[in-house]
């Protein structure tokens, strides 16, 4: 109960901070992405705060044995620079360059939802699940294999 | 610069990364948007909860925000509907592929000192930039 509260908590200040640093509207982004235009370093200023905090407080919360709350850490545990690592970067960043959404403020945006939205939204989904079918091996099992493994581990970003 | 809003992006990245926080001291989990979204397709019992809480919340703070203070999104008049779903498309793919997005590589990834995360970050910023510019100043859509 305390745990679900948290996440709920944790989710809650995330996506006010996204809403109130502007990072919801898309046109926004672009105005950091597109440096050629009338530059806006916001984007900037939210990433510098962003990693302020957790660069400081995730090293001593990572030197707990164990989160307050349950029983063990979920982190990733892929390392080293990987072909997938980089062309899904690449890829990653084209999409977000040519829409003004990543992730978050895409659900965020259900608060306040548009067509874009309702268009974002489901195209992003596809997305992951045509890489998950994609994986190697192509049946449908492996798919949902795929997706099973990154709930299992959490994610490994 | 006329639409530089220092303040306001300060205190929402310190939100951010205070939730990014929050999240990993009393949960043990990393707050990137991309890789929870994608483990609730797996649906798995005992796994999703967390994720439907997270996401849950994440619009409620939007929609605190918007009633607090407006400043609601308005969806851009004349961007293509195809090109937003294209642009959908790849950011499904890619954040899969590439293991995050701006949350789990940017705000935590970088915050873990992970240099898988650095060299994701710079990346797809790099990409980022390249691909407005077209879509801009190439193509004109605004």
């Amino acid at each position: 109960m305390g745990a679900s509260l948290s996440i709920l908590v944790a989710g809650l200040m995330f996506g006010f901070g996204l809403a109130v640093s502007g990072m919801t509207h898309a046109s926004k982004v672009l105005g950091f992405l597109d440096i050629t235009g009338d530059w806006d370093p916001s984007l900037l200023f939210v990433l510098a705060g962003a990693v302020t905090v957790t660069a400081v407080a995730f090293r001593f919360v990572l030197r707990r044995p164990a989160p307050v709350l349950v029983e063990q850490f979920h982190l990733p545990t892929v390392e080293g620079i990987d072909r997938p690592l980089v062309i899904g970067a690449a890829i990653f960043g084209v999409g977000w360059g040519i829409a003004g959404y990543c992730p978050g403020p895409a659900i965020a945006s259900l608060a306040a939802p548009s067509w874009e939205t309702w268009v974002f939204i489901p195209c992003l989904l596809l997305g992951n699940l045509i890489h998950a079918y994609s994986q190697p091996g192509n049946a449908a099992d492996s798919g949902a294999a795929a997706l099973g493994a990154m709930g299992k581990s959490g994610g490994k970003p | 610069m006329q639409n530089f809003t220092p303040v306001s992006a300060l205190i929402g990245g310190l939100l951010i990364g205070g939730a990014a926080t929050l999240l990993l001291w009393l949960n043990g989990r990393i707050a990137g948007v991309s890789n929870i979204l994608r483990g609730l397709l797996a649906w798995k019992s005992g796994d999703s909860l967390w994720r439907v809480l997270f996401l849950g919340g994440l619009v409620a703070g939007a929609s605190l925000c918007y009633m607090l203070f407006g400043h609601v999104p308005l969806p851009r008049p004349d961007f293509p509907a195809w090109l937003l779903g294209f642009g959908g498309l790849l950011v499904g793919y890619g954040s899969s592929l590439g293991s995050g997005c701006t949350s789990g590589h940017g705000v935590c990834g970088l915050g873990r000192l992970s240099v898988r995360s650095l060299v994701a970050t710079l990346i797809f910023v790099v990409t980022g930039i390249l691909a407005a510019y077209a879509v801009r100043h190439l193509f004109g859509v605004y």
